[in-house]
């Protein structure tokens, strides 16, 4: 019982960053109908940039209460502008183009970045600075660290603010109006072109904290970290049905608990033949089963609806 | 033309190679409700985009109250007061209702949008009771409400509507135009595009007949009814 809370508790973290990182993807596809591969790439950069800061400030003598939140905006700020140019450069000039083009692109473009990364970081793990005494709190018999805690509300608080701006601000109505009909949106005075900007950047601010809330939570960071997140994370957008923001969240937990019980439990029921480095099958068998089964995901509406 | 809001001069659209709009003068006078008819294919709705626009024009020029709009791009044209009601509609159909109407006045920041939220609640009865419901629920009539109401909105000068009747039943469509007659005695400048000649000629003080991307004909509302030309081709005999 302990184990199935503990499996619990892990899935409910790691979902919420996959969560954090699906809402990008799915942000961008229901306005644009494009799927930006080079997101998991952000979320590796959020990652570096703000473990390499946050080195440089404790280095320089701040403060860990100081030098956290500073790392955090820095990476956040970046990745904002990061996300900015990527649609600028990689797929604003392709907007009309036939679907594979910017698909192409993406991929280009998740390529460079990662090769920036390697560069400017080398191909060598980085570790997270043990800043705090990481306290482990007991919950009914299971253990929820401090890290863990944090992880799991601030993305449900990030993600509240998102809903809000979504479906209550004059931003969110015209994201949501563009999302659905952009000639229309035009005519009624909407700058296209910015509401989709602002979507990149959106979608890039949760995807550079999701980076470091990873890089915390397993104490690492690495050049090739954004593939497998990314491809989860997208995995978690099309389980809840991609291009619906309630879908992304639901997916991106629904992800992690899968993946957290199936790694506790893939040995019993294997018999001891697969253990739990098989974790990350988990998420692809969820990918072809939802593809196979319910490609709208669930809570996605039907394509034809879209066409 | 003294007085006039819109004046479109050597107009020309085109689709790749294809003309849709062959060189058009046509003007738009401070109060007037004018009409734009012509068959399928004229190249009316092309028109109707170029002024807002969403079509760039591949010669001619759009003067909306005496400024150029060539370079004035389609989400600016809105708050200088250039509304469009597109054909089809295009209402948001996962906004509710009256996020719809809020939509419609998204270019402007002044004080007076409830007002005209409750203006057009007024106008449209119907709209009230629907406010909450997601507008692609609602009845294709209560949809081109919406749409007309959404577009007075933005507070326009010149209304452009794009066949309002298109696909409603005859007891809609009067309830549709007795709104526009309505609307256009308050002194909204409207220009009507429709395939109902009929109907459009009746409400409009001059009209413009387009034939393949070209005015054929033009002149006085109640004169175009009378014409022999209009009346074989657009009519019905
Ligand atoms: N997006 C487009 N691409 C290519 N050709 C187009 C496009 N839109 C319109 N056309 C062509 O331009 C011509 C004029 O079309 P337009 O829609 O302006 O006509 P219309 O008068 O509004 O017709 P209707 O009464 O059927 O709405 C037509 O021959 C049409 O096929
Ligand atoms: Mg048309």
């Amino acid at each position: 019982m302990e184990i199935f809370l503990q499996q619990i508790i892990n899935g409910v973290v790691q979902g919420s960053v996959y969560a954090l990182v699906a809402l990008g993807y799915t942000m961008v596809y229901g306005i644009l109908g494009l799927i930006n591969f080079a997101h998991g790439e952000v979320v590796m950069m959020g990652a570096m940039i703000s473990l390499s800061a946050l080195t440089a400030l404790i280095g320089m003598g701040l403060s860990p209460l100081l030098a956290l939140p500073l790392s955090l905006v820095l990476a956040i700020a970046v990745c904002m502008l990061l996300g900015y140019g990527i649609e600028r450069i990689a797929y604003r000039p392709l907007r009309h183009a036939p679907r594979l083009a910017p698909l192409i692109t993406a991929i280009g473009v998740s390529i460079v970045l990662q090769n920036l990364a390697m560069m400017i970081w080398g191909r060598d793990y980085h570790s997270f600075p043990q800043l705090f005494v990481n306290q482990a709190h007991q919950m009914g018999g299971a253990i929820i660290n401090d890290i863990q805690l944090f992880i799991v509300i601030a993305a449900v608080c990030v993600m509240a603010g998102l809903m809000f701006v979504v479906h209550r601000t004059r931003l969110g109505r015209a994201m949501r109006a563009v999302a659905e009909n952009q000639h229309a949106a035009q005519l009624m005075g909407v700058n296209v072109n910015r509401v989709v900007s602002i979507t990149f950047m959106i979608g890039s601010a949760l995807a550079a904290l999701a980076g470091m809330m990873v890089s915390a939570n397993y104490g690492l960071a690495h050049y090739y970290m954004g593939f497998l997140l990314g491809l989860k994370a997208f995995t978690a957008a099309v389980l809840g049905g991609i291009g619906n923001l309630r879908g992304a969240m639901l997916g991106g937990l629904l992800l992690g608990l899968i993946e957290s019980l199936g790694a506790g439990y893939i040995g019993d029921i294997t018999g001891g033949f697969m253990g739990s480095q098989y974790q990350d099958v988990f998420a692809f068998m969820v990918l072809i089963a939802v593809l196979l089964f319910r490609p709208s995901g669930l809570l996605g509406e039907r394509l034809a609806e879209r066409a | 033309m003294l007085n006039s809001l819109l004046e479109i001069t050597g107009l020309e659209v085109a689709y790749g190679g294809i003309q849709a709009v062959k060189g058009i003068e046509l003007h738009v006078g401070k109060g007037e409700l004018v009409a734009l008819i012509g068959s399928n294919g004229a190249g009316k709705t092309s028109t109707l985009k170029a002024i807002a626009g969403l079509q760039p024009s591949s010669a001619g020029e759009v003067h909306f109250d005496g400024k150029s709009m060539s370079s004035v791009e389609a989400c600016r044209r809105v708050s200088m007061g250039i509304a469009l009601v597109p054909e089809g509609r295009g209402v948001f159909a996962r906004l509710s209702v009256s996020e719809n109407l809020l939509m419609g006045a998204y270019s402007r920041s002044d004080a007076g949008i409830s007002d005209d939220l409750q203006r057009m609640y007024d106008l449209f009865p119907r709209l009230i009771e629907r406010r909450d419901q997601l507008a692609g629920t609602l009845s294709g009539g209560e949809q081109q409400m919406l749409v007309m109401a959404r577009a007075l909105m933005s507070r326009p000068r010149l209304l452009m509507l794009d066949e309002p009747s298109m696909g409603l039943a005859p007891l809609m469509v009067k309830k549709i135009f007795e709104t526009i007659r309505e609307v256009a005695a308050q002194g909204m400048s409207i220009l009507l595009v429709e395939q109902n000649a009929r109907l459009a000629l009746q409400v409009a003080n001059r009209g413009y007949v387009l034939e393949g991307g070209i005015i054929a004909l033009s002149g006085r509302a109640s004169d175009l009814l009378q014409s022999d030309e209009v009346k074989r081709a657009y009519l019905g005999g």
